[in-house]
């Protein structure tokens, strides 16, 4: 039976695709990138303790060296997140197949389908084909939510059983991408490629990040150029909410400029995309 | 201070509101009806209210008046003929309504309006400006948050143009309800009734399916959330205090089995008096135009059995303390919750009521949502107490086990964050799946609206801190509202966000 680690479920989402779904966030994520909202899904945890030490309200405790999370005790207070330095949760749980398609049923006559997100949902492949597999049976509408960074091209019957993927381009300037993530984009734009080839590209995601004209510039047209009129471009203003310290020490405290973002909605469809949404 | 020194001096109260008051003092000086000294004993203790309908009805508590015949042949009482274009229209409905009754004394329903108004729409300039005249009159007039407008279930060009005036003018009069039902509401105008609701708190969403079922086709909403026969209405609205009741029962069994068939009887004899006074003795049902010209039909009129105060009511049954650990969180709550409601459905079936007619000689059961003067210690009709509500789903799931039970009215109210304004499809997908299950009424609106759904009337926040600052406002449920917002925390309930 494969298990997956689920960092966070929302039953009743409306920013995660179409309609109201159900969204699924797992642990773990290939990328560290500054501006992430949520860099406690980063990592997996290494059991090492310390947030058994400074939970307020003893939600947290050690069993056969692992750490175990009680649920019931817990209020919420992020105290855990903000002691572990290894950019990891013990909010995590892992699941079956099966258990979360108990969690989806329940919600399953209220929502429209299912976003799996992350971290990167793509780091479990093989258990996200089961899971969609399953989803299918229902049937509600199935998207990824990824980064990009592990080929979809290798798993055929995962795109299958999806209705899109949306695809987060953080940088097309390959050198600015290692900067900004830790890591190369080939694989980004090889999959936004390949996804516009096959049709299953929902939309694409770019973040506007703040001192960083040019490189923004670059993204937003050269996205626009390769997708045209043929999904969506949803262009993201930073905001410093959930950033991590280091992240806001490059990137700064503040939304990213209404202004120059307006100017961004008018780059991309001069390089041709069609449909730009704005949030 | 006598009573009547009180109302004449009051500056909060308009002089339409101290009419009101004063017409209510003198019927209660009335002993006629011989009602039983145990029920007078029942509404002393607080088991059980008569909501103040007072002591001899002049008129049933709601009437529902079929205004398609309005729109076909006019009114001989009222010296008018069938209107011919839009603005007669209008017209014609603004003067009936100054003629029908309640126990507010306002007309709690006020038509099917698209359907009423579609023939007559030409011009869509011409015709906006005909229904916000039309609106904004009813607003002005009827200042009471209880007059209630139907709309759907079609997409019609009326229902457009009603919605379009609703989101702009921002009034908590009328109250409106959309006839939903997905194969004959297209998705585009849901959508704008979810928008207009998470603008202005209304409309809700009544299951059309639901409702066409058990009324024949023809039915409406009226008031908060109360379902009616078309052309009938509601003779009046007694209701069982469950969590006071509750309170004495030493056990399960003799909440179930002697206090509750106990005070089933007294209200149901209580309910049939005051029936048989109004078709037999009363005016109205002999002499009133609405009945003589057909717009109701005495046998159309049911007996309202209310309930308040499910959630406590098992809560202490089971000597539950935390709310958040009872009914609403707890299987075995709910399941007792539903037993209770089931056998209490089934005392109220084998009562024989007299005058029902088309209501199958019973009484039906309404979820009552409580009047301000209840407080914390008593829920709305089958409601999770505020500030212990589940999650949505979990809340609509519950919700489902009780709708069934009520056709002359239940529902729940949602609170969404701002971001649902950029989503009303996401919304709809939420009612649609909630109706299919057997959801009977949905309402909802935005955590930080003027606008907000108090228990099952809307009232303005602006309105309430005028008279926090005992200043007379025109809406007389804004007291009401009031009440709710300081001893029962009726706007503090939980919100949908992300």
């Amino acid at each position: 039976m494969i298990k997956a680690p689920v960092c966070k479920i929302i039953p009743f989402s409306n920013v995660d695709g179409p309609g109201n779904r159900m969204a699924i966030f797992f642990q773990g994520c290939p990328f560290s990138c500054w501006n992430c909202h949520n860099p406690e899904t980063i990592n997996r945890c290494n059991n090492c303790g310390l947030c058994i030490e400074t939970c307020p309200e003893n939600a947290l405790v050690m069993r056969a060296n692992e750490v175990f999370w009680l649920e019931e005790k817990c209020v919420s207070c992020d105290q855990c997140i903000k002691t572990c330095p290894n950019l990891s949760s013990p909010r995590v749980i892992y699941y079956t197949t099966d258990q979360l398609m108990t969690r989806i049923l329940e919600v399953a006559p209220f929502i429209r389908g299912i976003t799996v997100s992350g971290g990167e949902a793509m780091m479990y492949p093989e258990f996200l084909t089961e899971l969609f597999g399953k989803i299918q049976e229902i049937p509600l509408n199935g998207l990824i939510d990824s980064n990009g960074f592990l080929s979809f091209e290798s798993y055929p019957k995962l795109l299958s059983l999806i209705d899109g993927v949306m695809l987060d381009v953080k940088a097309t300037d390959p050198s600015f991408h290692k900067k900004l993530t830790g890591r190369t984009n080939n694989d980004v734009l090889d999959n936004l490629h390949y996804l516009l080839s096959v049709k299953k590209l929902y939309e694409v995601r770019i973040v506007c990040l703040p001192g960083y004209d040019e490189q923004n510039r670059i993204t937003i047209s050269t996205v626009s150029q390769i997708i045209g009129d043929q999904c969506r471009l949803k262009l993201i203003k930073y905001r410093p909410y959930g950033v991590n310290e280091e992240g806001r020490k490059i990137l700064g405290n503040e939304t990213f400029d209404e202004v120059l973002f307006l100017e961004y909605k008018e780059l991309a469809i001069t390089n041709g995309a069609k449909q730009v949404v704005m949030v | 201070m006598s009573e009547v020194y009180k109302i004449v001096t009051d500056t909060t109260l308009t002089y339409k509101q101290q009419f009101v008051k004063l017409a209510k003092l003198g019927e209660n000086t009335d002993d006629t009806i011989p009602y039983n000294p145990l029920w007078l004993q029942a509404k002393e203790a607080g088991m059980v209210c008569d909501l103040f309908e007072g002591a001899l009805p002049y008129r049933p508590r709601y009437i529902i008046p079929d205004y398609s015949i309005l729109m076909e042949r006019g009114s001989d009482f009222l010296e008018i003929g069938a209107p011919t274009d839009l603005w007669e229209a209008v017209h014609a409905l603004l003067i009936m309504y100054n003629h029908v009754p309640s126990v507010s004394s306002f007309p709690v329903f006020l038509g099917d309006l698209d359907t009423l108004l579609e023939p007559f729409i030409e011009d869509e300039k011409q015709a906006e400006k005909a229904i916000r005249l039309f609106m904004l009159h009813i607003d002005r007039v009827f200042t009471d948050s209880f007059v209630h407008a139907n709309i759907g279930p079609k997409d019609t060009k009326a229902g457009r143009i009603i919605l379009k005036v609703t989101k702009e003018l921002q009034t908590a009069v009328p109250n409106m309800t959309l006839k939903y039902d997905p194969d004959e509401t297209s998705d585009e105008f849901a959508a704008l009734c979810a928008s207009t609701m998470l603008e202005t708190a209304k409309p809700s969403f009544a299951n059309h399916r639901m409702f066409k079922k058990e009324y024949d086709d023809g039915y409406a909403l009226a008031s908060c959330y109360n379902g009616f026969r078309m052309g009938g209405g509601g003779y009046t609205l007694p209701r069982l205090k469950l969590a006071h009741i509750a309170k004495q029962a030493n056990s399960i069994a003799h909440f179930k089995d002697e206090l509750l068939p106990h005070y089933v009887d007294l209200m149901s004899e209580f309910m049939d008096m005051r029936i048989r006074f109004m078709v037999e003795e009363s005016a109205f049902f002999k002499s009133n135009f609405l009945v003589r010209e057909g717009f109701v039909k005495q046998e159309n009129f049911v007996g309202m059995f209310g309930m308040v105060g499910l959630a406590e009511c098992v809560n202490t049954l089971l000597n539950i303390e935390d709310p958040l650990k009872g009914y609403g969180h707890l299987k075995q709550a709910d399941d007792l919750g539903e037993d209770i409601i089931r056998h209490l459905d089934d005392l109220v079936s084998k009562h024989t009521a007299p005058y029902s007619e088309n209501s199958q000689n019973r009484y039906w059961l309404h979820a009552q949502v409580g009047i301000e003067s209840d407080g914390l210690g008593s829920s709305p009709g089958t409601r999770i107490p505020i500030g212990a509500e589940p999650e949505t789903h979990q809340q609509i799931n519950h919700s489902t086990r009780f709708h069934k039970y009520f056709p002359t009215g239940t529902g729940d109210i949602y609170r969404f964050d701002e971001t649902w304004k950029n989503t009303p499809e996401a919304l709809v997908d939420i009612i649609r799946g909630a109706l299919e299950k057997g959801v009977r009424y949905f309402s909802g609106y935005c955590e930080n609206n003027d606008l907000v759904r108090v228990t099952g009337y809307l009232v303005k926040r602006s309105e309430m801190e005028k008279l926090d600052r005992k200043e007379a406002v025109k809406n007389h449920a804004t007291v009401l509202g009031q009440n709710s917002r300081d001893l029962a925390k009726a706007l503090d309930r939980r919100v949908n966000r992300k």
